[in-house]
C-alpha cells in the first residue's frame, strides 16, 4: 500500500492519500470551497514536507476549480470579463506570492510565517463568518427580514479611474480595486497552498456588490487561472511540485467533491455557513497551538541540496 | 651490509603484513534501486576473517565495527525560541557536508569495544563521529549538535546497533544494514573495522550506491532539469482530471 513519492522523497500510504483526497473533496464539494486550506495542513501534519505540500496544493486546487468551472459555465455563471481582471490582479499575486515563498523558505521561517498567516487569517475569517451566519439565524428566529439591498449606493472605490462595465455582474467600475483583491488574495494564496475562494466569494458580494448567482463561478474561474500559474511558477522556482502526490490527491478529491455536491444540497443556508465559520476556525486554531504552545522539540532539521 | 639491512627490512616488512588478519567483505547487493513501491532496503555485509600460519594469536575475541555513511550534504539545524507569546525560528546552525546517512553496525556495544581516545581516533560509533570540531562557525553549540544527532536519528537516518554484527563460525560474519525510505541517492560508503582488545587489527572498505530508477529517475531528472515543463505537464495534467471529472460525473 505505500508508494514512494519521487519528489517529496518520502513513502506514504497512497490509501491514504485517496481518503484524504476524498475526505477534503467531500468538503470542498459540499460547501463548494477549494479545500486547499484544509488540505495543506493535513499534508503537513502526515510528514510531507511544507514546501511541497503548498506547492503541491496548488496543482490539486487547478484540477478542482477547474471542474467548477466547467460546471458553472455550462450554466453560463462565470463572468469571463470579470475572472480575467481577477486573474491579471492574481498573476501579480501569484509572482510575489512565490517570491515571498522562496525568499522565506531559505530564511528558514516559512513554517512559522504559514503557522501565523492560518492563524491571523482563518482567525479573523472564521470569526466574522461564525458572528455573520449567527447573527442571521438569531433574526430569522425573531422574523426579522434583513434590509434589502438599497440601490444607487456606490462605494468610493468604485469611482477611481480605469473604469469598465462588467454585464453579467451588474457592476460599473474601477478594475483598480478588484485586481488589488485578486492580487491580495493570490498572494496568500500562493504562500499557504489555497485557493483563497472562501475569501474571494465574500469580498466580492459585500465589496462590489456582484450577484450571488455569478460570484462563485467567477471566483472559481479566477482561481483556476491563477493556480494553473502557480503550479508552473513553483514548479519552475522551487521544484517542488509532487506529480505523483499531485495526481493522488486529486483522483480522491474528484471523486469526494461527488458526493460532497449530493450531501450539500440536503444542507440549509444558514447551518452550512455555520459549518463552515466553525471549520475554518478549527484550522485556525489548530496552527495557534503549535506556535503558542511550548513545541515539544525545540530544534529542526533542514537537509540543503547541495 | 647495504644489501642485508635492505633484505631484514623487507623480511620485517613482510612480516608485519603476515602476522595481521586480513579481512575480506562482500555485499549482498552492490544498486539499490528506488521505485514507486520502496520502502526503504536491507542490505547485509559478508565477511571473513582470514589468518594463516603466522598470525599472532589473540587473547580476547574479535570485535567487528561496520561504519556506513551515505552522501554528504549540508545540513541547517534551527532552534525555536519564545519571542513574546510565539516560539520563532532564532537560533540557526550549519552542518556542512555531514553525511546524511551514518549506520554505526557491532558486534558488542562501541563503548565496550574501544576506549575512547582509540573511539575518536577511529571514529567509532555516532559520538565520535561528531566529537572533533566541526566545520563552520565555531560557534556550534554542544546542545545544536546533540540536537542533529537526535533528529537524525527520530528520521532514521543515524542509527547504532550494537548487535547487528552476529558470527556465524569463528571467523564468518554478517551485518545488517537498515537504510529507511529517505535515505538520499548517491553514494554510500561501507567501511569495516575488527578489533581485539580495543586495537584495530585490520580495515576493509567497500561502497554502494542507491539511485533512483525508470519512473522515478526520470520525474526528478525532469522536475529538477526543466522545472518549466515539468511545471505545463503538471497544470496540464490537472486540467484535463479536473474536465474529466465533468463528463465522468455529469449529472443530466
Amino acid at each position: 500500500m505505500q508508494i514512494y513519492l519521487p519528489i517529496a522523497d518520502v513513502s506514504v500510504n497512497w490509501l491514504l492519500l485517496l481518503a484524504m483526497g476524498g475526505g477534503v473533496g467531500f468538503i470542498s464539494g459540499l460547501f463548494g470551497v477549494g479545500g486547499g486550506f484544509v488540505m495543506t495542513p493535513l499534508l503537513i501534519f502526515i510528514g510531507i514536507p511544507t514546501a511541497i505540500a503548498v506547492a503541491t496544493q496548488a496543482a490539486q486546487i487547478a484540477a478542482s476549480s477547474m471542474t467548477g468551472s466547467i460546471g458553472y459555465w455550462r450554466r453560463r455563471a462565470v463572468d469571463m470579463r470579470l475572472g480575467l481582471v481577477l486573474a491579471g490582479g492574481g498573476l501579480i499575486g501569484t509572482v510575489l506570492g512565490v517570491w515571498f515563498f522562496n525568499v522565506m523558505r531559505r530564511l528558514g521561517q516559512l513554517d512559522v510565517i504559514i503557522a501565523i498567516a492560518y492563524v491571523v487569517l482563518f482567525g479573523i475569517i472564521g470569526g466574522l463568518m461564525l458572528f455573520e451566519s449567527l447573527r442571521a439565524m438569531w433574526l430569522k428566529r425573531k422574523g426579522i427580514r434583513r434590509p434589502a439591498r438599497r440601490s444607487g449606493e456606490h462605494p468610493w472605490y468604485l469611482g477611481l479611474p480605469l473604469k469598465m462595465r462588467f454585464h453579467q455582474s451588474k457592476l460599473y467600475g474601477s478594475v483598480i480595486p478588484l485586481a488589488l483583491l485578486a492580487l491580495l488574495i493570490a498572494f496568500v494564496g500562493a504562500v499557504l497552498g489555497i485557493g483563497g475562494g472562501f475569501i474571494a466569494v465574500p469580498a466580492l458580494i459585500y465589496l462590489f456588490r456582484i450577484p450571488a448567482a455569478v460570484v462563485v463561478g467567477t471566483s472559481l474561474f479566477q482561481i483556476l487561472l491563477t493556480m494553473v500559474a502557480a503550479t508552473i511558477m513553483h514548479a519552475t522556482s522551487n521544484h517542488s511540485v509532487d506529480l505523483v502526490l499531485a495526481l493522488l490527491l486529486i483522483v480522491g478529491g474528484v471523486m469526494g467533491a461527488q458526493f460532497g455536491a449530493i450531501a450539500g444540497r440536503n444542507l440549509r443556508g444558514d447551518a452550512f455557513r455555520l459549518l463552515l465559520a466553525l471549520l475554518i476556525l478549527a484550522v485556525g486554531i489548530r496552527f495557534a497551538g503549535d506556535i503558542v504552545l511550548k513545541p515539544e522539540e525545540t530544534f529542526s532539521l533542514v537537509t540543503l541540496d547541495n | 651490509m647495504k644489501r642485508s639491512a635492505l633484505a631484514l627490512l623487507i623480511c620485517l616488512a613482510s612480516m608485519a603484513t603476515a602476522t595481521a588478519e586480513t579481512l575480506v567483505t562482500s555485499l549482498s547487493t552492490y544498486r539499490v534501486a528506488i521505485n514507486s513501491n520502496y520502502t526503504g532496503a536491507s542490505l547485509i555485509l559478508f565477511g571473513s576473517i582470514e589468518r594463516d600460519a603466522r598470525t599472532a594469536p589473540r587473547a580476547g575475541p574479535y570485535d567487528l565495527v561496520v561504519t556506513v555513511r551515505g552522501p554528504r550534504r549540508t545540513a541547517l539545524v534551527r532552534e525555536k525560541e519564545p519571542l513574546g507569546p510565539l516560539w520563532i525560528t532564532r537560533g540557526q546552525r550549519r552542518f556542512v557536508d555531514q553525511p546524511v546517512y551514518l549506520a554505526v553496525v557491532s558486534s558488542r556495544a562501541i563503548d565496550d569495544i574501544a576506549a575512547a581516545p582509540m573511539r575518536e581516533r577511529l571514529k567509532l560509533g555516532l559520538e565520535a563521529e561528531f566529537a572533533s570540531p566541526l566545520p563552520g562557525p565555531n560557534l556550534m553549540g554542544e546542545d545544536f549538535v546533540e540536537a542533529f544527532i537526535r533528529l537524525r536519528r527520530q528520521q532514521g537516518l543515524f542509527q547504532e546497533d550494537p548487535e547487528g554484527v552476529v558470527f556465524l563460525t569463528q571467523n564468518l560474519f554478517r551485518a545488517k544494514i537498515d537504510l529507511p525510505a529517505i535515505a538520499p541517492t548517491g553514494l554510500y560508503e561501507v567501511e569495516t573495522i575488527l578489533l581485539s582488545d580495543g586495537v584495530p587489527l585490520s580495515r576493509q572498505s567497500t561502497n554502494f550506491e542507491v539511485e533512483k530508477t525508470g519512473f522515478e529517475q526520470a520525474t526528478v531528472v525532469l522536475a529538477r532539469d526543466h522545472g518549466f515543463i515539468y511545471g505545463l505537464i503538471a497544470a496540464a495534467s490537472a486540467l484535463v482530471l479536473g474536465w474529466l471529472a465533468t463528463v465522468v460525473f455529469r449529472r443530466e
